[in-house]
């Protein structure tokens, strides 16, 4: 082929006569081959640069956050309402009770279990912190609970005026979702359960019992204390002209908020804890080989109950956060799809569901791209049940793209 | 004579590095063809190649004459070869005609059906023609590996395999079973089939083979008739230069602090009044047939399985509360038989396998934050003690070495402990000759240094080579104890088969 090139000129430019004439146009034919080569190497060159750029990307710890900025830009591009400050002030605070939760799906992922209950967790801690801090309660609506009369009365709840019903009513959230973890972990480790059943039992139960309580309706009257730690925000930014003396609250765009300062301390205390602490390494150890971490004397039933416990105080967070934004305790909070939005982010971010995989870092990612694809099949006015769809179908997607690259991964080991 | 399949000037790299370079061979109906090499020479890969597992980069295979590409494994198989591999490929919750049977039920009367009573009568002629005289309907998790093996073989013959091809075929048989297995072989040569038979144990290979293909570094540097080809020469060919011997010598001699004292151990249908001490500074092997009760009793003096009574004492003292962690605390360490599931992490990094047992200890804080580079600095040191041959150990994850560089791993891990009883439990299986050299010598090195370390094996020339005293076990109680001046195969062996099978007469 090469070769044809070459003589082709070489026989056209012997018909030519005039020698000065024949012999540039041989030299310019000449060159002209040799830079169409050239041209060739450099192309077939560019190609392997091009392979290896998305090999990098895609063997990337950014993978996520890549896409999710590609996915960005492509999308405001055909909405241009995704781009103003206003969404994406309000996206990043729909991000940060789901990261708090997903840190600890992440947690019990990297063990090799699972948590189907961090749901009805939150539910049930959303209550039980309402019915600690509820300023009056309805008697139509209540006085058909149980509590009754006893922690739940017409003029609120157990510490209702008290000032320290929000500090209180806080550390009970947090203790009842570490304990509901704890439970999950001791039946496992004791009595050797699978982590799927012991957790979907939990969940059933805490999520009915949310419900007994309540009667099945939401607990309003919370404190502004409480209320400001799901809307309070410390930066804030307003854009646009100043026409009245009060801006209305809608028109101000906030960025450090409360929730935002809470989820990113959790977040920067379990990045601490997997990647620094003796705990985060035997976590690992024991989701990547049970028997090995065992043999090699590694304290796993503590382990174990104490990534449940943490799992558990990271749902009861993201339940302080949710109930405050809504301003309610709410026993069906984590109801409805919110588990596979929990599971969903940890999985794109690339936590394994075999176990021994995963970080904070990529669940942070993963939550971002999740919160990002729910906000742009909003703004498609799609239907929400294609909605709950297609972001199945997102998920399968992220697994498959995890094997793919754990495939390459592993030869880029070998080679 | 036809040759049954040839390999022309076959190669295959793997990104840049060739893992077979020009091999030429061929293999005869009716012969057996040895192929030996260490571990990384290429072997598996050349089979791969054959198995259509992987496909050459260039060369091509002929079988019986004809052009033979095989795609995928499928293809092998239904070309007529057939592979037995060191990890069976079985379904222990199935039957053995089920298995037999996997991939081709033949159709009952009813659309969907299968007809059980075909396979079963199928199943037994098969079985008949490996010599197992077991009910086709028995669960597979009922027989022993070496019928599993048998197994493996008939359903390759009802799959009319032409060739078949072994892979280290022995390591978890009973002598009797390897007996029984290499009959088998005997046999099915007889009937003009054609067998390459890949091992470590090069006395077995010699026995069987016909002609013995040596690779080293993916080439083939060997093909010789077996009868003239001495196992010394096999060694130095494998290894690329001549080990003079087998075992490092011995540095130290056992000195008279008892370090473990097992009095009357008993666990009802397992081990039975089993009494024996260690001493620090000995090499004590524990030898014994599969299924013996050795590894269950390493398992029990580690506090991993329970026993019914008895008493075991670590320099005088007994665990109140049996547990590996407390074994641990009292300074034993266990290199488990199977390093991949039981010793290492395998997809996780070099470092982080080594510091496993340890770990706490670089982390001497209140929030038990791990020191790093300490860490790293420890892990370092102890690999770079062992000779471990790797890349960067804070990077490279440990199923990505060698099996004598993994098993070096798990030797680092609790040395990191500083463990003063060692128990191994197969320490050199699936290791290459040259690396099981330097694990001798690290056995070595561990007594000298004042350690006591209990060998289990079933390789009874490694015992004899490495060992200051020789315990036999049978049937779940000691039936022997021989000192190093008195060591004798013949008399160990027959120890070792008393109890197993009385009537027998019993030679080396």
């Amino acid at each position: 082929m090469d070769q044809g090139d070459l003589t082709h000129p070489w026989s056209t430019t012997q018909r030519l006569t005039i020698e000065g004439c024949t012999v540039s146009t041989v030299n310019d034919r000449l060159s002209q081959v040799q830079s169409l080569a050239r041209r060739k190497k450099s192309r077939s060159a560019s190609i392997s640069t091009a392979t290896q750029l998305i090999r990098k990307f895609l063997l990337s710890d950014y993978f996520v956050l890549y896409l999710t900025l590609i996915l960005f830009i492509s999308a405001a591009f055909f909405f241009p309402t995704l781009g103003t400050p206003g969404n994406i002030a309000n996206q990043l605070q729909n991000m940060w009770p789901l990261l708090a939760v997903a840190i600890g799906q992440t947690f019990v992922l990297i063990l090799g279990g699972i948590d189907l209950s961090l749901g009805a967790t939150m539910g049930f801690t959303s209550v039980v912190g309402a019915i600690v801090m509820a300023q009056n309660l309805d008697p139509a609506f209540f006085d058909k609970s149980p509590l009754w009369g006893t922690l739940m009365r017409p003029e609120g709840g157990l510490l209702a005026g008290s000032a320290l019903a929000v500090p209180v009513g806080v550390l009970v959230m947090l203790a009842v979702g570490t304990s509901i973890g704890f439970l999950n972990g001791y039946a496992i480790t004791r009595f050797k359960m699978a982590p799927f059943m012991v957790t979907l039992v939990t969940s059933t139960f805490f999520a009915g019992f949310a419900l007994w309580l309540t009667q099945s309706r939401n607990i309003s009257g919370l404190p502004e204390a409480f209320i400001e730690l799901g809307k309070g925000d410390i930066v804030s930014v307003y854009l646009g002209p100043k026409l009245t003396p009060d801006i209305a609250r809608r028109d101000i765009l906030q960025f450090i908020t409360y929730p935002f300062v809470i989820a990113a301390g959790l977040a920067v205390l379990a990045q601490f804890l997997l990647s620094k602490t003796v705990f985060g390494r035997q976590m690992f150890s024991i989701g990547t080989n049970r028997v090995t971490s065992d043999i090699s004397g590694l304290p796993s039933q503590s382990v174990i109950i104490r990534v449940y416990m943490f799992s558990g105080f990271c749902a009861a967070v993201a339940s302080i956060l949710y109930s405050a934004r809504l301003a309610i305790g709410q026993p069906s909070l984590g109801g409805g799809n919110l588990l596979l939005d929990i599971i969903g982010a940890a999985v794109i971010g690339g936590t394994s569901l075999f176990g021994g995989k995963g970080s904070v870092r990529g669940t942070f990612f993963g939550v971002a791209f999740f919160v990002l694809l729910l906000n742009i099949l909003n703004a498609m006015r799609l239907d929400p049940f294609v909605i709950d769809a297609v972001k199945g179908g997102f998920i399968l997607l992220a697994a498959l793209v995890d094997v793919t690259r754990t495939r390459l991964m592993n030869r880029e080991q070998r080679a | 004579m036809n040759p049954l399949l040839e390999l022309h000037d076959l190669t295959k790299a793997f990104f840049g590095v060739a893992a077979v370079k020009g091999v030429s061979l061929h293999v005869n109906a009716g012969e057996t063809l040895g192929l030996i090499g260490q571990n990384g020479a290429g072997k598996s890969t050349l089979m791969n190649l054959v198995g259509g597992v992987v496909h050459p980069d260039s060369g091509r295979l002929l079988l019986k004459g004809n052009p033979y590409n095989p795609r995928t494994p499928a293809d092998a198989q239904r070309s007529g070869i057939a592979f037995i591999h060191q990890e069976l490929n079985l379904f222990t919750n199935l039957t053995i005609a089920e298995n037999i049977f996997i991939s081709d039920f033949p159709r009952g009367g009813f659309p969907g059906t299968f007809n059980r009573a075909k396979i079963k009568q199928q199943t037994r002629e098969l079985l008949n023609a490996v010599g197992l005289d077991i009910a086709p309907e028995t669960p597979l998790d009922r027989i022993s590996p070496g019928e599993r093996q048998l197994v493996e073989i008939a359903r390759a013959l009802h799959q009319d395999a032409a060739l078949i091809i072994f892979d280290e075929p022995t390591t978890s048989l009973t002598a009797r079973e390897t007996e029984r297995l290499f009959t088998i072989m005997e046999q099915l040569t007889a009937q003009g089939k054609g067998i390459i038979y890949i091992s470590h144990i090069l006395g077995d290979v010699r026995k069987l083979a016909d002609r013995i293909a040596v690779m080293r570094d993916g080439e083939l540097v060997a093909l010789e008739t077996a009868d003239s080809f001495p196992i010394s020469r096999m060694i130095s060919l494998m290894v690329g230069r001549s080990i003079e011997q087998l075992y490092p010598p011995r540095t130290s001699a056992p000195t008279d602090k008892s370090l473990l004292e097992v009095t009357g151990v008993r666990a009802a249908g397992i081990v039975e009044n089993i009494s024996f001490h260690l001493k620090a500074g000995e090499v004590l092997g524990l030898f014994g047939l599969m299924g013996s009760g050795r590894t269950e009793l390493a398992r029990m003096i580690f506090g991993l399985d329970p026993f019914d009574s008895g008493s075991i004492l670590v320099e005088g003292e007994s665990l109140r509360k049996p547990s590996p962690r407390a074994s641990i605390r009292s300074k034993i360490a266990f290199v488990t038989e199977n390093r991949r599931e039981e010793g290492l992490l395998m997809s996780i990094d070099i470092a982080n396998n080594i510091s496993l047992v340890s770990l706490p200890e670089f982390a001497n804080n209140l929030i038990q934050m791990v020191d790093q580079r300490q860490m790293q600095e420890a892990a370092q040191e102890t690999a770079t003690i062992l000779q471990l041959k790797s890349g960067d150990i804070r990077q490279q994850p440990v199923k990505a070495l060698s099996g004598g560089n993994q098993q070096k791993v798990v030797i680092a891990k609790w040395l990191l402990s500083r463990p003063s009883i060692f128990i191994m439990d197969e320490p050199t299986r699936g290791i290459d000759v040259g690396a099981k050299y330097e694990i001798y010598s690290i056995i070595d090195q561990l007594a000298a240094d004042g350690s006591g370390v209990l060998i289990i094996s079933s390789e009874l020339e490694e015992l004899t080579g490495m060992c200051d005293r020789i315990l036999v076990m049978s049937q779940g109680e000691v039936v022997g104890e021989f000192d190093r001046a008195a060591f004798n195969r013949e008399r160990i062996l027959s120890a070792a088969f008393r109890e197993h099978n009385p009537e027998q007469p019993v030679s080396g």
